[in-house]
């Protein structure tokens, strides 16, 4: 069996960009697996703009966007219809597509395989369980892609950023959202996106929902909820639970790499690599959502770590420092240093789960290091570089976040 | 029957008990008619039960239930392999967390053995231990069940249908009945105009009560039992192999974890009894403490994601038992209040009714059978998904092919409905919901369901 140079899994931003940088520093030997039919990712079904401009010098819709990464990488190997069935140790997978059963072998196997929102069913929501409930990827595709609405009236659920574009998405198709509905006491993604929803799109956005229950038999009826302490009914012919993005790790959880529970991704060292070292992983695999520039870029990092990684100029991953996320933050990546060191500035991401003000801190060791005061949202992401710093008799780092009382 | 709208035989109900009786009378050459109210089959209380094969060791004992079971359990083992349906040997442990329960343990065994279940033995906690490594230390001891087995709750009443078929039966769906009467033939209204039998079984499963009050005054009344389940994700089913079953209380069974014939992990199911016949909603605060409890019995579980919820309506009566009679004079067979063991109890419950029938109503013959297989979801056995000629997959969780969807959208029984074709193909079931895939699966059934 030939062994591959590299085998990326999944042609969205981060597995794409990813391709074009590796083939920009020299490389030829590079296949690129898609399980669907069309390579680009979520940004095929996200038919609104906002996508393009650092990358490409001009703004563009999401199929767009698509399509030039397609394009960038088009004399590379890019298979479509393809499925990964199985990961192994040491850069074998097995995959099934168009030509049946089949045994990829590769020095290094880029892991981009993306994020998704979380259903209903894991969100343990209350109600029948009638057609007409789903997440925004979904309407996206009956939208843009088989110019569909799959229904007339919906309800939606989450006010994240995607939740706003899901407003977008109905128009493509000539329907109106019949309210918003929110957990939290705010919106999650900047204000003044709620205002936007109700001037532009007429739809109002309630905060402060709880207790929601799904209603109707065959199809979605409406959906009832509590807030202000009153319970309230809305009427309505769909429901679209929205954001709340997880890894798409089906695969991973089958496999012998370690997951970050956190994040729920796969366990990376600053250098993108995976607890395998001949598996490295970029893009919303590693924690959920981040625009697709970020992927982007992820993916160009995680190409020069591979570029490095097939040169032998990497440091071995044996013996790492673990990094652990305390406090207020519900995650910190990459979750372990390899190597010895000194190491270029350290770039960590991390997230919280409620609003909080407080101090956030990196620990060697239980002795501080860095620090800095903050001030973060959920569903935002935290990121900041902590100066190149000796840590070579150092076993574990700490990132906290207190709460400042 | 479509000229005249007669039939020897009308069968009310199309859940799993439904569609035994249909495949049984097919098969004599009555050519009945399978009436049932919703979209599919299955619509009812069959679309959401534990999808068990049950050995009957802990049914009451001399009961009309314990025989169907059994009888069922038997002819479920002869048939299987012929209409490809699967069956996964797992195996149930009862499992005792505390020191009362442990008492009771004998007496399940004791129980086991009056009711001709062989091979159930007593584990000790170290047994226990080696059996299933990874249930939670709290688990003190067992009673070992090799007998109890997975099996696919939907295919294998689909497998009954389409034999059925082929023998001469015909099956109208969306067609509710409202009501009758009878004067030496039976004038069933229905949503489809009136349709007259010879001989009306009922097995309107939860709406049993309502159906058997066109015949008479109805000697018992349904209180649909709702049992809410947690489906875990496939890496679920690597942390146990035998279904871990609950030493009974009084009032409930108690939770269940078992593997399913998909590959993934059942947890439940609560009991709560209801009024609603049609509305099984599921309900946060129910869902997390299945969760919680699996957790608490199966430490690994905390790591693993929910892929699925939903509810069944078990359709309970009055009585323990199940009630079962037939009255040769208003010519209308009585099959009600089959409980949870409907799945187990099918295939027997129509061998007893064929019975029933036979003592009232004259000789049923026994036609050579044509078996009728059906497509494999189990991945046990080989899938399309691995056919070494290539396969589109288009449902990413569960691996479900096109050509798999294409074809239960086809053919002389294609699904009538969305819960048929997820139920007959694994499509949109899996841990993104639909996130992926549903919007593919909704344009290849474009104009062959409604949806």
């Amino acid at each position: 069996m030939k062994t591959h140079d590299v085998v990326i899994l999944g042609a969205g931003p981060a597995g794409l960009s990813a391709a074009a940088e590796l083939k920009r520093l020299g490389h030829r030997d590079i296949v690129i697996l898609d399980r669907e039919s069309q390579g680009g990712g979520i940004p095929r079904h996200c038919g609104h703009t906002g996508y393009g401009l650092l990358q490409f010098g001009r703004l563009m819709t999401g199929p767009d966007f698509a399509k030039r990464l397609v394009d960038q990488v088009s004399d590379l190997d890019l298979r479509l219809g393809h499925t990964v069935l199985k990961l192994e140790p040491n850069g074998r997978i097995q995959t099934t597509g168009p030509n049946g059963p089949e045994t990829f072998q590769a020095q290094k196997i880029l892991l981009a395989m993306g994020a998704r929102e979380t259903p209903r069913s894991a969100r343990l929501v209350s109600g029948t369980r009638p057609w007409g409930v789903m997440n925004t990827g979904a309407l996206q595709q009956f939208a843009y892609l088989h110019g569909k609405a799959p229904f007339q009236h919906p309800i939606v659920i989450g006010t994240e950023l995607v939740s706003f574009s899901t407003l977008l998405t109905l128009g493509h198709v000539g329907v109106k959202a019949v309210a918003m509905l929110e957990a939290h006491a705010r919106i999650t993604a900047r204000r003044p996106a709620d205002w936007v929803a109700r001037i532009a799109f007429g739809v109002p956005v309630l905060t402060g929902c709880s207790e929601f229950t799904i209603r109707g038999q065959g199809k979605v009826e409406g959906v009832t909820f509590r807030r202000h302490g009153r319970e309230r009914v809305l009427e309505g012919d769909g429901i679209i639970f929205t954001g709340q993005f997880r890894p798409e790790t089906g695969l991973l959880t089958q496999s012998h790499l370690e997951l970050d529970p956190g994040t729920r991704g796969p366990v990376i060292d600053q250098l993108y690599r995976c607890t395998d070292a001949s598996y490295f992983a970029a893009g919303n695999l590693l924690r959920g959502i981040e625009t697709a520039g970020q992927c982007y870029r992820e993916g160009k990092s995680a190409a020069h770590a591979i570029h490095a990684a097939l040169d032998d100029t990497l440091p071995a991953s044996a013996a790492p420092i673990r990094i652990e996320a305390t406090g207020a933050l519900s995650y910190v990546y990459p979750q372990r240093l390899t190597g010895r060191g000194p190491y270029d500035p350290l770039l960590f991401k991390a997230r919280v789960g409620e609003a909080v003000k407080g101090t956030l801190r990196v620990l060697a060791d239980g002795r501080e290091i860095w620090s800095r005061p903050i001030n973060a949202l959920p569903e935002r992401r935290i990121a900041w570089r902590v100066p190149a710093v000796d840590l070579s008799n150092t076993h574990h780092l700490t990132i906290d976040l207190t709460p400042r009382s | 029957m479509t000229d005249t709208n007669h039939a020897q035989v009308v069968i009310i109900g199309g859940g799993v008990v439904g569609c035994a009786l249909f495949r049984r009378f097919s098969m004599s050459g009555l050519r009945p008619v399978l009436l049932e109210a919703g979209g599919d089959i299955l619509s009812g209380a069959s679309k959401g039960n534990s999808a068990l094969l049950h050995t009957g060791f802990d049914a009451p004992h001399g009961s009309l239930e314990l025989s169907c079971m059994q009888q069922g359990y038997r002819e479920y083992l002869a048939i299987r392999e012929k209409l490809n349906l699967p069956l996964v040997k797992s195996g149930a442990i009862v499992v005792a967390w505390n020191d009362e329960q442990i008492q009771k343990l004998d007496e399940i065994v004791a129980k086991a053995h009056a009711n001709n279940v062989g091979e159930v033995t007593r584990v000790d906690r170290e047994q226990l231990r080696k059996m299933e490594p990874l249930l939670s230390p709290k688990a003190l001891a067992g009673v070992h069940v090799p007998g109890e087995h997975i099996i696919d709750p939907w295919s294998a009443p689909l497998a009954y249908v389409r034999q059925g078929l082929a023998h001469g039966g015909i099956v109208l769906r969306n067609c509710r009945v409202t009501g009758g009467h009878f004067n030496g033939v039976w004038h069933l209204e229905t949503s489809q105009g009136e349709i007259t039998a010879d001989l009306v079984i009922n097995a309107a499963g939860n709406q049993g009560d309502i159906i058997e009050a066109i015949n008479r005054p109805a000697p018992f009344k349904i209180t649909p039992r709702k049992g809410q389940f947690v489906v875990f994700d496939k890496p679920a089913a690597r942390l146990v192999k035998a279904i871990i079953l609950p030493v009974p209380t009084e009032r409930t069974k108690g939770v269940v974890i078992c593997r399913t014939a998909f590959g993934n992990l059942l947890v439940g199911p609560t009991a709560e009894d209801q009024e609603d016949r049609i509305h099984a909603a599921v309900d946060e605060a129910a869902l997390r403490q299945l969760v919680a409890r699996g957790v608490e019995m199966l430490p690994g579980l905390a790591n693993v994601d929910v892929s699925a919820v939903y509810a069944g309506l078990r359709p309970a009566t009055e009585f323990k038992d199940y009630q079962i009679t037939a009255q040769p004079d208003r010519r209308w067979i009585t099959v009600a209040g089959i409980r949870s063991t409907g799945l187990t109890g099918a295939l027997g419950i129509a061998q007893h009714v064929a019975g029933l029938y036979a003592a009232s109503f004259g000789r049923l013959n026994e036609m050579e059978p044509i078996w009728t297989p059906v497509p494999n979801l189990c991945e046990e056995n080989t899938r399309p998904y691995q056919s070494p000629l290539g396969a589109d997959i288009v449902c990413h969780c569960e691996w479900v092919t096109r050509g798999e969807i294409v074809a239960a959208l086809a053919g002389d029984f294609p699904a009538g409905d969305v819960g048929g074709l997820k139920r007959r193909t694994r499509a949109m079931m899996g841990r993104c919901q639909g996130f992926y895939c549903s919007a593919h699966v909704m344009a290849l059934a474009e104009g062959k369901i409604a949806s």
